[in-house]
């Protein structure tokens, strides 16, 4: 057998923000960069590549995971979700909306990873509290600002689909 | 960073696990979540030239009540150990440790499995798991042997489990009514990972301690019994000074490598603080 047969690539099958894609993938791609080069999703960052800051984190399966841990080939036939899948249309998720309305960002780069990481706090505990934010948020750094606006981001996205009147 | 150059095979039951791990030998490794793996193989640390993922194989994956035990497959996310219903009625300590390992990410991904059979010294759940008594059911062509915790953790990032096994089960002994189990740790600051860590199993009988289990994690090889802290707190009321003194003698026996974070001695006296946190924790947890 030689090296390229034994290392062969592998045919994959993902649903990437409710498209369907039929790839071929190297083995030892990752699948963040399966998502940014393959498929050109460049929303999904690439901060310190050995899971420790949460740039990559996207949804599997509906959980948030670090997509530079993962190989592409693992998610073979799983449902991801990426923070280009998270608007509908023009209309923000109340997530993305918090963190324009409570300054959630500064330079941008840690957002989408943040983003997807509250969104799926949110959707398994909607109404969390300090703690439990900060808690859920070990997994990504931001180097610009602090965390102060990030947890009112997801505070103020909380209320919004907890269906309260949000204040601007 | 990427991993060196691999062939990747997914395996659809533990049968054709095991088959594909005899086929590969020394040059295949088994992926479960890959949250060890992966971050060692884009550091180079390891290169096999085959992975066998298990994360393809149904029925691995679940937590159930099996007669007196508690049954994990070795799948099982650390998200689900920290939020299963039955792990935090019988076994909070248990959820204690899944709920600090790592991150939300991490814990969405790693496997308590993967965990287990990876022994990093400075993980959480080896610690937890010995402190509770539990059992590690592993397969092999030949059948299912089941190898108790204290015999498991053998060195560094080395188990009792055969090149020929794979780990499959995790059971954890439901603690008789009045006991209680809690872990607690020190994390890194910045990795996460254990400096020092302590879970306990705790039983009162009729006001008195019936028995009890202290495990240290950080200050070796992989977990040790804190035995003197053990024998110590049998047989008493388990008050605060009874507990204090106890703990005090949690690291007796350890002689810890200094590390650029944590000198020795400083790991010593971690380890009688987290061991009196985790004895005062599962005491109040006995007491319902």
């Amino acid at each position: 057998m030689t090296a390229e047969d034994e290392y062969a690539a592998v045919p994959i099958r993902v649903t990437v923000n409710g498209v369907s894609h039929d790839a071929v993938v190297e083995p030892r791609t990752l699948l963040v960069y399966f998502l940014r080069e393959q498929l050109e999703l460049t929303g999904t960052h690439v901060g310190c590549d050995t899971s420790q800051c949460g740039a990559c984190t996207v949804h599997l399966n509906g959980r948030a995971v670090k997509s530079c841990t993962i190989l592409a080939v693992q998610a073979d036939g799983a449902e991801i979700k990426t923070i280009e899948g998270l608007a509908n249309g023009d209309i923000f998720h109340p997530v993305q909306e918090g963190f324009r309305e409570k300054h959630g960002l500064q330079c941008g780069y840690c957002t989408p990873g943040i983003v997807m990481t509250a969104v799926h706090l949110l959707e398994t505990n909607p109404h969390p509290t300090d703690e439990e934010i900060k808690h859920a948020l070990e997994g990504n750094l931001c180097r610009c600002t602090g965390y102060i606006n990030i947890i009112e981001s997801i505070k103020w996205a909380a209320a919004k689909m907890g269906g309260e009147n949000v204040s601007r | 960073m990427f991993p060196a150059s691999f062939g990747y095979v997914a395996a659809h039951s533990v049968d054709e696990a095991l088959v594909l791990l005899e086929k590969h030998g020394d040059e295949g490794k088994l992926l479960a979540g890959g949250h060890s793996l992966i971050p060692a193989m884009k550091l180079r640390l390891s290169s096999p030239r085959t992975l066998i993922d298990l994360g393809t194989i149904p029925g691995l994956r679940g937590i159930r009540v099996d007669g007196d035990n508690l049954v994990i497959g070795a799948l099982t996310i650390h998200a689900d150990v920290a939020s299963s219903d039955l792990v935090r009625k019988h076994l909070p300590g248990l959820a204690d440790a899944a709920n600090v390992i790592g991150d939300m990410q991490v814990r969405n991904r790693g496997t308590i499995g993967g965990s287990v059979a990876h022994a990093d010294p400075a993980a959480d759940f080896p610690v937890v798991l010995t402190a509770l008594n539990a059992s590690l059911v592993v397969q092999s062509s030949t059948g299912n042997r089941s190898l108790g915790v204290d015999e498991f953790f053998t060195d560094f990032f080395t188990t009792a489990m055969a090149a020929n096994e794979i780990l499959t089960e995790i059971r954890v002994p439901i603690p008789a009514a009045g006991s209680g189990t809690a872990y607690v740790k020190l994390p890194h600051p910045a990795s996460g990972y254990v400096v020092v860590s302590a879970g306990a199993l705790i039983t009162v009988s009729s006001g008195s301690c019936a028995s009890a289990r202290i495990a240290i994690g950080g200050l070796g090889s992989g977990p040790i019994r804190a035995v003197a802290t053990e024998t110590e707190l049998k047989g008493t009321s388990l008050t605060m000074q009874v507990i204090n003194a106890a703990a005090t003698k949690a690291a007796e026996n350890a002689d810890p490598t200094e590390d650029s974070y944590a000198s020795a001695d400083y790991k010593r006296h971690v380890a009688t603080v987290y061991a009196r946190k985790a004895i005062e924790a599962a005491a109040r947890r006995a007491a319902g």
